[in-house]
């Protein structure tokens, strides 16, 4: 069931068309052509009764309801399956209306129990919604014919429960699956009376090819589907509406709470990116919030070895800044640093770097960005003149034809590739340039017109063939070209891609995609209405990936497809504030607004508003700041809400040069990776716990709102304050709201930014500014933000990491859906119900040469590392190509990548890293290191001392 | 002894393929004659013709004879060295001789448009086709434009014989006018209903002519794919549909270019999997589309959203068959059978408690009685007919005193009653109408899809509610709750099959309602 304070119009919008002048219960409405009768009378205030209908489904017309008379017609259509026509008089009430749906619901009630009381859905069920405005409280067809009663509950999905005695089989659900999802999970089975929701062939929710994402619990009008946490706690006694934490596709969520409880977090159906939907992170695996390993109060150890000591948060501040100042008066000013977090909000990342810039005094902030997607701040930059992507999500509505590159969105971005799926079900076409068979390009419905199965490391030579076909088959668009970009550059790269070495027959042996495939995808973008290309980090983590990202933006520029609705270049983001992050100014080189450090005009501004003198000079980044730590010039971090130890390539490399330093302080929920090697660990606030705001992938700034109290006492913004106030440097702020303001008053793209806006639109797309007081869904319309955009010469140059004899593989990384990240937040949910491992897939072909069987456990080595896991035996990667997640620190997935980098961005080469593969029969050396550690430094923990008992 | 002398062509001996005939024995009748053929080493033809329609003179066999097709009936194979000895090759007396087929006054009195051919033919050959006037209509509609050949089916007068009666000619109209890349035609070969077998004869007996039917459809709305929708539980029609399908495609009739027209029309048959619903045609639809067969709300009219979003003209088999002879002789040839608004001729099914069942086709406007007994005979159990149900298991009771009604869809409609697909159920005085009632609502309750609710719940009440008042338990209060119940299902239902159930139950009610207060 969906929240209650949304009102539901029974069907969806129609298209914008004709407007269309009807006459219901003597009163006029005016709506669009296709409405259907009972979305104009909602449009009147006049709810029709309904069960079947909601308004994220298309109509049905099954519950009867919903019946009208219509002056003129025969019988009593029902008003979700009839739209509207001109003059037509309809009545929504009736005495002989009454009758027949009071008789409907007699029905309904013959065959569901009447305890509303006891029921966890009481005051949500639409059902007694209904009995109770049609005054039905009992049936004269009693309750002893046929019915459902008794049968058992399908509990076997740990966040939802199926009860199909409850059930009114109105197919919300299977519908939900269909329409919203895309899943194609639910059916119903069997005919008539013995008709049932059935998932998969009869198999129970956990076992069929349910992903989990909640559409159909939040489609349900009754208790048959809903969530374990509704029937536990009870009903809620109030609402918060905020921003989900996991990825950049930002959806915004009802969460409904009992006193400090979340009962449970609905997608809220006016959320500007999601509509109402949501995947198996956002709508459940929240319980890392209240789990037991969350450490709530601050510790203090003088080095690592030592145990914890729970400490106050005066005593953990105090003496955090002393250390720091001591490292500073010792190794120089520096010899310290801060990394920003992409899951804390735009508040706390600003904070971190103006701590980092004002108090530290020097530029040494980086962030998580820079190990996903500094390439396409970088290339985007410099192509189009803004580190964004272009359009908002709803765009893809209106794309013909989409590329895909790179990215996994039914596992990455799931609610991103339900609208996408959507959209290919309405007759779009679909390119898939990866290495791995992902779920996108073939699932019920949806089948990529071409799936170009690129070697890793092959993006840009993948690319250029694309570009060579387009310009030597003639199509570009010139006239857009020569309008919006510069000619210099235009011709420059035509030359440059129309070189025979550059063809799709020429690329072949980079690539490792038939000449053939690359042509007609190339002919299908190319002669697209609208041309959409979403990628992800397959094409950013790369020696490459600035290259790419330009290539992306050259080829979308060349077709025309940049600067209106239904096109663009789209990255999309990895974390839900990553784009947020970025924006803040949590790069070394750059403040807020991607502006650089050494601009006189803007470095004043700065000074001014904070009142001390900045640094002209770019700070270190993160690899460079780990680099320093073990050359022995890098000292101290204060790094907040990341995990470099698991997230950044080269986990041996990171672990050194942590141990190397002297003052390492993280502030985060559990006691991650990093921490182990920290000597000050300062509570985190989730989420739920804080006041702030998010930007998703599509530039959206979105209100959080603190749903409970912080579990350590302070949100994290209010930590990095105290932090900035013990060293000197002060810091008042009584509410994030100021922060935002601060950011407002300091950058251009945000200047129109405020909650009391935020609160009012909901979310705002920035740039939000005099120009665009409610902010910029399409990017680029009429001109590119740089004036003309700008052709780079996208040479590709093979990546250093190659299959050798000695490293005859490349392995490659990614995510899973019902996994996060480095896994902290998911881990300690019921996700691992799908989830608890990380696995190697290996072709067929490559694992039967090794003796691999499905299961075996096998060694992962590269120049780097070894790593042992279990194998999965698969098709869906080629062969000469291995995956893997990192989800899981046990596995150690960043032990075998390679310090190998971007040109231009030090983004990390996750993506291509060569590797043998043998079978083992136990744990590489590193992980038994690495369990050992871990142990030790659980032992400290749980040994530590509270000084006020 | 003296041998019969040989002919020069073998002389030709009909038995029919049709499946009534076939569960009547047929096929060993036809293996015993030629068998015995062979014995006596006389060369014979023998052709699996359709059914002539009189159910209880199958196996029908037939011979050429200078008095025309001279049949015996019903032959069992042991009868069949008897009727060699009596030279029944040559028309030779025998006890199951009934004379020339086409004397019969059962046959005779019939009025055959669309079942000109059937038991006439070799459904398989196309060249008997041909030569009996097959095809003629195509050609002709070849020559006409596609709005002249929806004009000239719109001025038949014809209208749907599934059952909704519908005017042919404004569906093809509509998909004729709908703007699309793709237009279909789906033949409603879901032939569900009791009684009825009217379909199954007509593909049986003669496919070409659906086929013809089908093709000029296709021509007169812009359609180039059509899709015979045919219920699994007929195998016989399935081989026979495919066969004439085949050498449509052989000879050119159908596939691309038809006759050298530059039409395009491509043919297949696509079996249900056994529901009832599935006849529905919008069910229909969802099923052919691979999905569960499941009704949809209308609007869309199939007409302009049908089969995978298209335009598309859903047709009953025997509509479909009728358009090549309206073609062939022109709307008026057609429209002057029939009565009021029914124009042309109905194929009606007889069946139940009947002396005679089978299939005749008349024009509108001949009363229930004089089919019941005039062809029908009367009752089979001797006993006086108390009721019929007409129109299939949807359709209402009709008590003795509307016998006199005339098959007419208004005069039907008048009364509250269907013709339906022409299906007429006998039932003597033994007949408890409770238990008819109930049937209706169990039938409903086992056939229904499950969409929608008066039909998925109500059906299983009704049953419920209808044992109560036959109980006498609270029977007046029960008796009011089906009356509310028949009206939630009449007015609330998404489709006709609980639209309709209520005919049957209220007109028992209303005629027999003894029979529920027996308790």
């Amino acid at each position: 069931m969906y929240s209650r304070d949304y009102s539901d119009f029974g069907t969806p919008p129609a298209d914008d068309g004709r407007l269309v002048t009807l006459e219901i219960d003597g009163r006029a409405a005016t709506v669009p052509e296709g409405t259907s009768i009972m979305r104009a009378a909602a449009t009147l205030g006049r709810e029709i009764p309904k069960l079947c209908a909601t308004d994220s489904l298309k109509a049905f017309g099954s519950c009867r309801l919903c019946l009208v008379e219509i002056d003129g017609r025969r019988g009593f259509p029902a008003s979700c399956t009839t739209l509207v026509s001109d003059g037509i008089k309809v009545r929504t009430e009736s005495p002989r209306l009454t009758a027949l749906r009071r008789g409907v619901m007699e029905l309904y009630l013959s065959d569901h129990p009447l305890d509303c009381v006891s029921c966890p859905a009481n005051g949500h069920c639409e059902l007694q919604d209904m009995a109770e405005a049609l005054d039905i409280t009992e049936t004269r067809y009693g309750l002893k014919g046929a019915n459902h009663q008794g049968l058992p509950k399908d509990t076997s999905n740990p966040y939802f429960t199926f009860d199909q005695t409850m059930c009114i089989a109105c197919s919300r659900c299977v519908r939900a699956c269909d329409e919203t999802q895309g899943t194609f999970a639910l059916t119903i089975q069997g005919r008539g009376f013995a008709s049932k929701v059935s998932a998969s062939q009869n198999e129970p929710f956990l076992n069929s090819e349910c992903v989990s994402c909640g559409a159909c619990v939040e489609a349900c009008p009754t208790v048959a589907l809903t969530e374990n946490s509704l029937i536990t706690l009870g009903a809620p006694d109030r609402v918060v509406t905020t921003t989900c934490a996991y990825c950049g596709v930002g959806c915004s969520f009802k969460a409904e709470v009992k006193g400090n409880v979340v009962v449970r977090m609905v997608p809220n159906r006016d959320g500007h990116a999601n509509h109402g939907h949501s995947c198996v992170k956002g709508r459940f695996a929240y319980g890392y919030a209240t789990h037991p390993d969350r450490i709530t109060a601050p510790m203090i150890r003088a080095s690592t070895d030592e145990p914890w000591r729970e400490v106050g948060w005066d005593e953990a501040i105090g003496h955090a800044a002393r250390e720091l100042r001591r490292i500073q008066a010792k190794y120089g000013r520096d010899a310290i640093g801060g990394i920003t977090s992409s899951r804390c909000t735009n508040e706390e990342t600003f904070l971190v770097q103006k701590l980092v810039r004002a108090a530290f005094g020097n530029n040494n902030v980086d962030t998580c960005a820079r190990v996903c997607h500094s390439p396409t701040g970088y290339g985007l930059k410099s192509t189009l003149g803004e580190s964004a992507g272009t359009q908002a999500f709803d765009s893809v509505m209106k794309a013909d034809v989409v590329i895909v590159v790179g990215a996994n969105p039914t596992d990455g971005h799931p609610v991103f590739a339900s609208q996408l799926k959507r959209r290919l079900r309405q007759g779009a076409q679909l390119i898939v340039a990866d290495p791995r068979q992902t779920a996108i390009v073939r699932s019920p419905h949806i089948e990529a017109a071409c799936h170009l199965q690129v070697r890793p490391g092959a993006n840009v030579a993948l690319f250029n063939a694309i570009a060579h076909v387009v310009v030597t088959e003639g199509l570009t668009r010139e006239d857009y070209v020569s309008s919006r970009c510069e000619i210099d550059s235009y011709t420059k790269w035509k030359a440059f891609v129309a070189e025979p070495r550059n063809s799709p027959e020429a690329t072949a042996s980079f690539t490792g995609v038939e000449p053939d495939l690359v042509r007609k995808a190339a002919r299908l973008y190319g002669g697209a209405g609208n041309g959409a290309i979403y990628y992800g980090l397959g094409v950013t983590e790369h020696s490459q990936g600035s290259t790419m990202v330009m290539a992306i933006a050259n080829l979308a520029m060349a077709t025309g497809n940049l600067g209106r609705e239904g096109v663009g270049v789209n990255p999309l983001r990895g974390q839900n504030n990553v784009q947020g992050s970025c924006d803040m100014g949590s790069f070394p080189h750059e403040f807020s607004g991607y502006r650089h450090v050494s601009d006189p005009v803007v470095r004043g501004a700065f000074e001014s508003a904070w009142g001390v003198p900045l640094l002209s000079e770019p700070g270190l980044r993160i690899p460079n700041m780990f680099e320093a730590a073990l050359d022995g010039s890098f000292k101290g971090m204060y790094i907040q809400g990341e995990d470099p130890a698991q997230s950044d390539p080269d986990t041996q490399h990171v672990t050194a040069a942590l141990a190397s330093m002297e003052c390492v302080v993280v502030q985060d929920l559990f006691l991650n990776e990093t921490a182990q090697y920290a000597h000050v660990f300062l509570p985190g606030s989730s989420f739920l716990e804080k006041d702030g705001t998010f930007i998703n992938a599509e530039r959206r700034c979105s209100r959080v709102r603190k749903v409970m109290e912080p579990r350590g006492g302070f949100q994290d913004w209010e930590v990095t304050m105290l932090l900035a106030n013990a060293l000197g440097y002060p810091m008042r702020y009584q509410h994030p709201s100021e922060i935002m303001d601060e950011i407002a008053r300091l950058t251009p793209t945000f200047a129109g930014i405020s909650y009391e806006k935020l609160d009012r639109l909901g979310s705002i797309q920035w740039p939000c500014n005099e120009k665009a007081p409610e902010g910029t869904p399409t990017m680029h319309v009429g001109e590119f933000v740089r004036g003309k955009g700008k052709f780079f010469v996208t040479e590709y140059v093979p990546t250093e990491e190659r299959a050798t004899r000695r490293y005859p593989l490349l392995l490659t990384t990614g995510r899973k859906l019902t996994q996060y990240n480095v896994g902290s937040q998911t881990r300690r949910t019921s996700n691992v119900a799908w989830a608890s491992a990380d696995v190697v897939e290996i072709h067929p072909h490559d694992a039967e040469l090794r003796g691999i069987r499905d299961g075996d456990l096998v060694g992962l080595t590269s120049r780097s590392g070894e790593i042992v896991l279990p194998a999965e035996v698969t098709d869906r990667v080629r062969p000469g190509v291995v995956y893997t997640t990192f989800h899981f620190p046990e596995s150690g997935a960043n032990v075998v990548t390679t310090e190998n980098s971007d040109w231009a961005t030090n983004c990390p080469e996750y993506k291509v890293t060569a590797v043998e593969v043998v079978r083992v029969n136990h744990a590489s050396e590193w992980q038994r290191r690495h369990r050992e550690f871990t142990e030790h430094q659980l032992s400290l923990l749980t040994g530590r001392q509270p000084t006020h008992a | 002894m003296t041998m019969p002398p040989m002919s020069k062509t073998p002389l030709t001996v009909w038995i029919p393929r049709d499946a009534a005939a076939l569960s009547l024995g047929a096929d060993r009748v036809a293996e015993a004659v030629a068998a015995e053929a062979a014995r006596r080493g006389i060369d014979i033809r023998l052709v699996r013709n359709g059914t002539r329609g009189m159910c209880w003179l199958e196996p029908l066999v037939e011979v050429e004879t200078p008095a025309g097709r001279t049949g015996y009936g019903p032959v069992t194979p042991a009868d069949v060295p008897t009727l060699f000895a009596a030279d029944f090759l040559h028309g030779g007396v025998h006890p199951r001789l009934v004379g020339p087929v086409a004397a019969i006054p059962y046959f005779r009195t019939q009025e055959r448009l669309t079942f000109e051919r059937v038991g006439l033919t070799d459904p398989l050959s196309l060249d008997e086709y041909l030569a009996h006037g097959g095809y003629q209509g195509l050609q002709r509609a070849l020559t006409m434009g596609s709005a002249a050949v929806v004009q000239e089916v719109a001025d038949s007068g014809l209208r749907g014989r599934g059952g909704a009666a519908f005017p042919t000619g404004i569906k093809w109209k509509t998909v004729l006018d709908a703007p699309a890349d793709q237009k279909f035609v789906a033949c409603n070969a879901d032939e569900g209903d009791s009684g009825t077998f009217a379909d199954r004869m007509l593909m049986e007996g003669d496919p070409f002519t659906l086929v013809e039917g089908m093709t000029i459809a296709a021509l007169a709305v812009g359609a180039t794919e059509g899709y015979i929708y045919l219920r699994v539980e007929y195998p016989h029609a399935h081989r026979t549909l495919q066969s004439a399908i085949d050498a449509a495609y052989s000879r050119n009739y159908l596939g691309r270019d038809i006759l050298g027209s530059g039409k395009t029309f491509d043919l297949e048959v696509r079996l249900g999997a056994g529901a009832y619903i599935c006849g529905e045609e919008t069910s229909m639809l969802e099923s052919l589309e691979g999905k569960r067969g499941e009704v949809r709300p209308r609007p869309p009219l199939p007409a302009v959203k049908g089969l995978f979003g298209q335009p598309t003209i859903v047709n009953n088999v025997i509509s479909l068959a009728s358009v090549p002879t309206i073609l062939r002789n022109g709307s008026a040839f057609y429209r002057d059978y029939g009565t009021g608004k029914s124009r042309g001729t109905l194929t009606i099914q007889l069946g139940g408690n009947v002396k005679r069942g089978g299939l005749i086709e008349r024009a509108f406007g001949i009363t229930v009685r004089e089919i019941l007994y005039d062809y029908g005979e009367g009752s089979a159990s001797g006993r006086p007919i108390r009721t019929v149900q007409i129109g299939g298991p949807l359709g209402a009771y009709l008590p003795e005193s509307q016998f006199h009604t005339p098959l007419d869809y208004e005069a039907f409609s008048a009364m509250g009653a269907l013709v339906g697909h022409g299906g007429i159920v006998a039932f003597d005085d033994t007949v408890d109408m409770s238990e008819m009632a109930r049937y209706a609502m169990e039938f409903c309750a086992l056939e229904s899809c499950g969409k929608c609710t008066p039909c998925r719940i109500g059906s299983t009440r009704g049953v419920e509610v209808i044992d109560r008042v036959v109980q006498g338990v609270d029977r007046d209060a029960n008796l009011a709750l089906l009356d509310d119940l028949c009206d939630t299902l009449l007015n609330g239902s998404l489709c006709g099959l609980g639209g309709l159930t209520p005919y049957p139950v209220q007109s028992a009610l209303k005629y027999f309602r003894d029979d529920f207060l027996k308790a």
